[in-house]
């Protein structure tokens, strides 16, 4: 508890403490109830019908699959990349570190864009694979590359801090005491990890499964076969298909509330081990 | 290169390992495909790419993505202050719950933010039915974009002034209090250059992410040529369009242009940041 000369008066705290939470609710919390309302207003009838329509199914299929591809390659390269990066000293650490986050600041278009001038008909590989009957480019591959580009930094950015300020000091007594490197690393330095893991692994499936403008780049939206939820939900809302469109995003806003709700108990679950 | 060799002479193994794989992989996913913007820019004469990154339709898309991400910038900059105010200093029923929905802007997808705003601010939304009567019009306007980048930037201010404000030393406040500062002197001349810095990465944070955003803006953006078309979107319709070197050339123009102004920001921040601990 604060002191109270070391406080501001309460009218002072009750208008600032208004003024958060109305901004808060009017910018956050209502539009995160339209996307209810709106799938709701023609009745559970239309709701279901339009999750259980077989294109929407393929759909939620497809999402799954790419997110279920993605995360463990980019956990596997966060766990990796944070080994070498947290626990060596080596030249060039700070450039490896800024091209790790590369990602973050490339738009998501132009993120799709650079899979399409790879691997596009008139790409650099494009035309040799296809002339060997590989598709990349409006087809699962080019869908996951582009995924996996988007959400390239998230596990590793989660697990690089926390490997630093955890030290070595465990694992070099495992060491001492005869261990070896991968039974260190699998008794010792994974438990050590694994909420920050579990973390980067929620924020890399989220985004995984909600990624719009990069797969939007690469998929070529065919209905049934390459279309992700986030894409189908913009096929249904462009057609004016308004209920149908808000019912496929409420399955999406669910995950994400599940989400925040994921780290929310993490975070809880750190800080008291921390205490 | 060498490995770090650890105390008590014990070296930690596995280093080329996790070395190795890191650079393939970074090299594979991300080095490689964005090496294809320099190298398929380059297939065009210069002339060619001077005109494309010129054009009227080009240079408005460029203004409106760089002058909408930066108000939105500013926008979150004073309210993403004052939620991590409130947050941190002062307690009220639901403040976990709160705390929790902030993060909202970063699990949303963002084609979701996007029909979702749209419909909020619409005409006929929750919203817009208030504000249009009286001539504001938000869904399909750049307002609207200004709002969309609004809402996915908001996290990053709030989320890099917080720790800040908690580790805050409440004794350096107590100083100014006993030599007679008002509260208000406290905050503006102890309080403020403290988390001043934290505000303004935040806020670059959000600039950069709303510069590359493209599914939240779409849809209540209107897209009209000239006047509410991000780059992102320019880029897109290129691409729809086959003109694969022209969207290169505005991918690179834009992205340089992205690079080298967070470049300049973080160099102000850190002499900022510099100057407020020297002083």
């Amino acid at each position: 508890m604060r002191p109270r000369h070391l406080s501001e008066p309460r009218a002072v705290r009750f208008v600032l403490t208004g003024a958060a939470l109305a901004f808060l609710v009017l910018f956050l919390f209502l539009p995160l109830v339209v996307v209810f309302t709106e799938a709701l207003q023609k009745g559970l009838g239309v709701y279901v019908a339009a999750i259980r329509e077989p294109v929407a199914l393929a759909a939620i299929r497809l999402t799954l699959l790419v997110t279920v591809l993605v995360v463990p390659l980019n956990a596997t390269f966060g766990v990796a990349a944070a080994w070498a990066i947290a626990k060596f000293d080596f030249r060039g650490k700070n450039l490896l570190t800024t091209l790790i986050d590369l990602p973050f600041s490339v738009s998501p278009v132009i993120s799709g864009m650079v899979f399409v001038l790879l691997f596009g008909a008139h790409g650099l590989v494009g035309p040799w694979l296809m002339a060997r009957g590989i598709r990349v480019i409006f087809a699962l591959p080019g869908i996951v590359l582009a995924t996996l580009f988007v959400t390239f930094p998230l596990v590793a950015r989660e697990l690089i801090p926390l490997m630093r300020s955890q030290g070595n000091d465990e694992e070099e007594a495992a060491l001492t005491l005869g261990s070896g490197g991968w039974q260190t690393f699998f008794r010792i330095s994974l438990p050590k990890i694994k909420w920050g893991l579990l973390y980067g692994v929620v924020l890399c499936a989220a985004r995984a499964t909600g990624e719009f403008g990069a797969v939007s780049v690469v998929s070529g939206h065919i209905r049934g076969v390459t279309n992700t939820i986030p894409l189908h939900v913009e096929i249904l809302y462009n057609e004016y298909q308004f209920a149908a469109s808000f019912a496929v995003a409420s399955l999406l806003t669910l995950l994400a509330v599940l989400t925040l709700v994921v780290k929310g108990l993490i975070e809880w679950r750190a800080g008291s081990r921390a205490v | 290169m060498a490995a770090g060799v650890a105390r008590r002479g014990v070296v930690l193994p596995g280093f080329g390992l996790a070395m190795g794989f890191t650079l393939a992989y970074l090299g594979l996913i991300v080095l490689i495909p964005l090496a294809t913007i320099p190298l398929k820019t380059a297939g065009l004469t210069w002339g060619q790419f001077w005109e494309t990154v010129t054009a009227p339709r080009t240079l408005a898309a460029y203004r409106l993505s760089f002058g909408a991400s930066f108000v939105a910038a500013i926008v979150n900059a004073v309210f993403g202050l004052l939620v991590a105010w409130v947050l941190e200093r002062y307690d009220f029923p639901g403040k976990r719950l709160v705390d929790g929905l902030v993060d909202l802007p970063f699990a949303l997808p963002t084609a979701v933010a996007g029909i979702v705003l749209t419909t909020f601010y619409a005409g006929n939304g929750w919203v817009g039915q208030y504000l249009e009567p009286r001539g504001i019009k938000v869904a399909y306007t750049p307002l609207g974009i200004v709002v969309a980048l609004t809402f996915v930037g908001l996290p990053f201010v709030v989320r890099t002034v917080q720790p800040v404000l908690r580790d805050l030393d409440i004794q350096v406040e107590g100083a100014a209090a006993s030599l007679g500062a008002s509260r208000l002197q406290t905050f503006g001349r102890v309080i403020l250059p403290e988390i001043l810095p934290a505000t303004l990465t935040g806020s670059t944070l959000a600039f950069a992410r709303a510069l590359g955003e493209y599914g939240s803006v779409i849809f209540i953006a209107g897209n009209m040529p000239m006047r509410s078309e991000i780059t992102p979107l320019l880029i897109m319709i290129k691409l729809e369009q086959f003109d694969y070197a022209g969207a290169t050339a505005i991918a690179l123009v834009f992205l340089l242009a992205s690079f080298v102004l967070l470049f300049l920001i973080n160099v102000m921040s850190l002499r900022q940041r510099a100057a407020s601990s020297a002083g």
